[in-house]
């Protein structure tokens, strides 16, 4: 098992923590990760993107072209990455701020709700998680438990009460699939 | 601390290797793309646990002469920085090498010249393995391809520099400092005593007891014969560190007709090419240099004998090419692929150059 | 009195220190650093700390300073001996760190490293020889070059338009919290002698201490470079380079004595 996983959107989505939390995930499955990260000025507010691979073999290259997933938050990470999913790959985007839709037919494209569910959940923090169950409903390359664990690791324990918050997050990230 | 399992930054990485390996000192300044090293050595505290000193300078020429200062005590001490930072590192490292001081460096490269980027780059090569300050000397250079590796290579840079009295560099990219993978740290080492100084670096600057005559740090020799001396000592040091300390790594190489030369993070996105290549039906093979210097001139030099070609993948404008040319001495064609300005080139770019330079393997030909 | 009598221990009266080695030392006759290199020793063996004393040597004309005073040395690059001091000291306590500067080395390019070692408050002392000129190289102009006082690089005397002021960085150390002491001195007379041999030894019992950074001027002559006699040059140095660099403690946090209150200078005390 390889999935070669981008996530892109603007900076202050979530976007690097989510690949964080999916890397963190892969290592409490023992899988191999790699967590590769767009990183400088787009961390205040330009464009933001991840690299997250997680397979049972040794990885080469954590800098890739082509993603058997990708997760698309706004229309430039859209208009970047849309082409670069592998044939038969899987793309999964929030329509929010989407003017040109994907309009690619061999690949299966996802439409997720993500902003106005965390509307709905009154925490726009909530966000990247929604995004992230959306994404283990369609690719279930880690268990929810795995995620769990892997956010424990990753939250400061004093911020270990948003815990359940999390959860109820990515199960409404994959109802939000499953749903439809 | 027992040996544990992680996943983090290549920069924390060697920040938890430093304190597990019981480094006594660091002196850094903040610079983009490196500067998670300091930030986490100050989150770690250290100097509550294992008695590490860890100081922000007031900039790079202060911080390499701490160094400077520290390892004349026969403390293990380091310093990192990023590209711009190195070059103002420079006079201080050429003087730890004259002072024949164990120090370890690392420069996290971001794409120059000048203020450049902060995007990775491996534009330092022959800053690092040439010289970088005045004199003749070297550093011995590690380039970590992993976070493993950044890791690893504190510890084996230490080591290699109290070996032979010489600073080592670790010499990363932008990319192994910022991705984040699993690591294994080793489990924690007891900082060396001062009686164990005193005992393994009889030349450390400790205070002078009545029995023995002073201990003097200087890089200073106004008698030309016997500046020459130490030139010779130095470059005896070089030779046998050329004899003993090469180190690569292989892939592929047994059936290969076609040999890629990368190192760093850029010879896994090359070794993601040749997958693909090899998939295709294409033999190719890489070899990782692990020390640019001292080079591993012999090992690419025995495959000149077996392969068609060689093309080297960097992240600059072709440095480390001129040493495998030099290795290959015209036996077989060289080239060179590499981007610039913080550009990673992807594995199908490196494979669109192995079908440029070597048209006969194109299937599109 | 016959000379064998002279030699016995009982009766003798004064004696080169055993630290301050026999080397012919390269300063020129009337030089200043051959007396404070003599006192260190002095302060060193009457400390008992010749086995913790780690000393940064400058580059200038006391570049050599460990050729002559026989405790452990580190040879620091120019104007870098206060960072070299600070690693040394952190990693090593418990040991007597003190650097020796000139005007050039400690107020031009080591500028930085000066002001942020003593902005830290390192446990260290600084040694500091003022001759307003740079004597190694052959009698260039330094920061604390005078107005008006040729030098090969000032062959026509120092023009403020041109050059700036003098920089009385010593005051400058004055307003940082992190230095304890700050003196300055002179080694022109026997008594003058005294006082900077008792200001060394308060700025290295600090160190030892850990009160904080100990800052010693020594404004010298360098009657070369200055191209006077050496008497000449006390001369001058009394009726000029006083006026702008005067004698006396400008700080002193730690023995707050009296006279120790320069002017209008606000001491803090160290925490």
């Amino acid at each position: 098992m390889k999935k070669e996983i981008i996530i892109a959107g603007f900076g202050g989505q979530g976007v690097l923590s989510m690949g964080k939390i999916l890397a963190y995930a892969g290592l409490m499955d023992d899988l191999e990760v790699s967590w590769m990260p767009s990183y400088g000025p787009e961390q205040r507010g330009g464009t933001a993107n991840v690299t997250v691979i997680l397979s049972d073999t040794p990885i080469s290259s954590p800098v890739l072209d082509t993603y058997d997933v990708a997760v698309i938050l706004n229309q430039q990470s859209l208009d970047k990455f849309e082409s670069r999913v592998k044939p038969g790959g899987v793309l999964i985007y929030d329509p929010y701020g989407i003017h040109h839709k994907p309009t690619r037919s061999d690949i299966t494209v996802y439409e997720v709700n993500g902003m106005d569910a965390a509307i709905d959940m009154k925490n726009s923090k909530t966000y990247n998680m929604i995004l992230l169950g959306a994404l283990l409903a369609i690719v279930p390359v880690v268990p929810v438990e795995s995620v769990m664990k892997g956010l424990q690791k990753v939250l400061p324990e004093r911020h270990h009460h948003l815990l359940p918050l999390n959860r109820e997050a990515i199960l409404r990230g994959m109802s939000l699939v499953n749903g439809k | 601390m027992d040996e544990e399992i992680r996943l983090m930054k290549g920069n924390e990485a060697i920040a938890h290797a430093a304190i597990r390996y019981g480094v006594d000192g660091y002196f850094g300044y903040p610079i983009t793309p490196q500067s998670e090293i300091l930030e986490t050595l100050e989150e770690l505290m250290p100097w509550e646990t294992t008695g590490m000193v860890v100081l922000q300078a007031e900039s790079e020429l202060a911080a390499i002469n701490m160094v400077y200062g520290g390892a004349s005590t026969g403390k293990a001490v380091m310093t990192s920085s990023s590209s711009p930072g190195v070059s103002l590192k420079q006079e201080g490292i050429s003087y730890i090498a004259a002072g024949e001081l164990p120090a370890l460096i690392i420069n996290v490269m971001r794409g120059g010249p000048g203020l450049g980027t902060i995007q990775p780059s491996q534009a330092d090569y022959f800053q690092a393995t040439k010289g970088g300050g005045h004199g003749d000397y070297h550093l011995i250079v590690l380039a970590p391809s992993s976070v493993q590796e950044m890791a690893d290579f504190v510890c084996l840079g230490f080591d290699l520099a109290f070996k032979y009295r010489t600073p080592a560099m670790i010499l990363a990219d932008g990319i192994v400092g910022q991705m984040m993978e699993k690591v294994r740290l080793p489990k924690q080492r007891a900082r060396r005593t001062d009686a164990e100084i005193a005992e393994q670096c009889p030349w450390a600057v400790t205070g002078r007891p009545a029995t023995r005559k002073p201990n003097i740090m200087t890089t200073l020799e106004l008698e030309s014969s016997t500046m020459e001396e130490n030139n010779r000592r130095l470059q005896a040091t070089y030779e046998r560190i050329r004899s003993n300390e090469v180190r690569y790594q292989e892939y592929y190489t047994d059936d290969c007709d076609y040999l890629i030369v990368a190192f760093g993070s850029i010879a896994r996105i090359c070794l993601k090419a040749i997958e693909e290549a090899r998939a295709a039906g294409i033999k190719v093979g890489l070899i990782r240099p692990i020390t640019l210097w001292p080079f591993p001139t012999e090992a690419i030099a025995s495959m000149a004998q077996r392969v068609k070609g060689i093309l080297t993948v960097e992240i600059n404008a072709g440095q480390m090419v001129e040493d495998v040319r030099l290795a290959v001495n015209g036996k077989v064609p060289v080239y060179y692929y590499g981007r610039m300005g913080g550009i990673v080139p992807n594995p199908s770019e490196v494979i669109d150059a192995l079908y440029r330079d070597f048209p006969e393997i194109n299937p599109e030909r | 009195m016959s000379y064998e009598d002279i030699k016995k221990p009982e009766n003798i009266v004064y004696q080169r220190p055993a630290l301050l080695n026999g080397n012919h030392m390269h300063y020129c006759p009337g030089c200043s650093h051959g007396v404070v290199h003599k006192l260190i020793a002095e302060i060193v063996e009457e400390m008992g700390l010749q086995d913790k004393t780690i000393g940064i040597a400058p580059v200038g004309c006391a570049v050599f300073a460990y050729n002559y005073v026989d405790i452990d040395w580190i040879e620091a690059a120019h104007g870098r001996a206060p960072a070299v001091a600070t690693a040394v000291k952190r990693l090593n306590p418990d040991r007597m760190v003190f650097t020796y500067q000139g005007d050039g080395d400690l107020a031009a390019i080591g500028t930085g490293e000066t002001i942020h070692a003593a902005n830290r408050g390192e446990n260290i002392a600084i040694i500091f020889i003022n001759n307003g000129i740079y004597g190694m190289t052959g009698g260039q102009m330094s920061p604390t070059t005078l107005e008006g006082m040729k030098t090969s690089t000032s062959p026509y005397g120092r023009r403020i338009d041109l050059n700036g002021y003098p920089l009385p960085i010593t005051n400058l150390l004055v307003g940082l919290d992190g230095t304890c002491y700050v003196t300055r001195q002179s080694v022109h007379t026997a008594a003058a002698v005294r006082k900077t041999k008792a200001a060394i030894k308060q700025a290295f019992k600090n160190a030892m201490e850990g009160r904080g950074t100990s800052v010693v001027e020594v404004v010298s002559t360098c009657n070369s470079g200055w191209k006077m006699t050496p008497v000449q040059a006390n001369d001058w140095m009394v009726e000029h380079m006083f006026k702008k660099y005067p004698i006396g403690d400008l700080k002193n946090t730690v023995n707050p004595a009296p006279a120790a209150h320069a002017k209008g200078v606000e001491t803090h005390p160290k925490q």
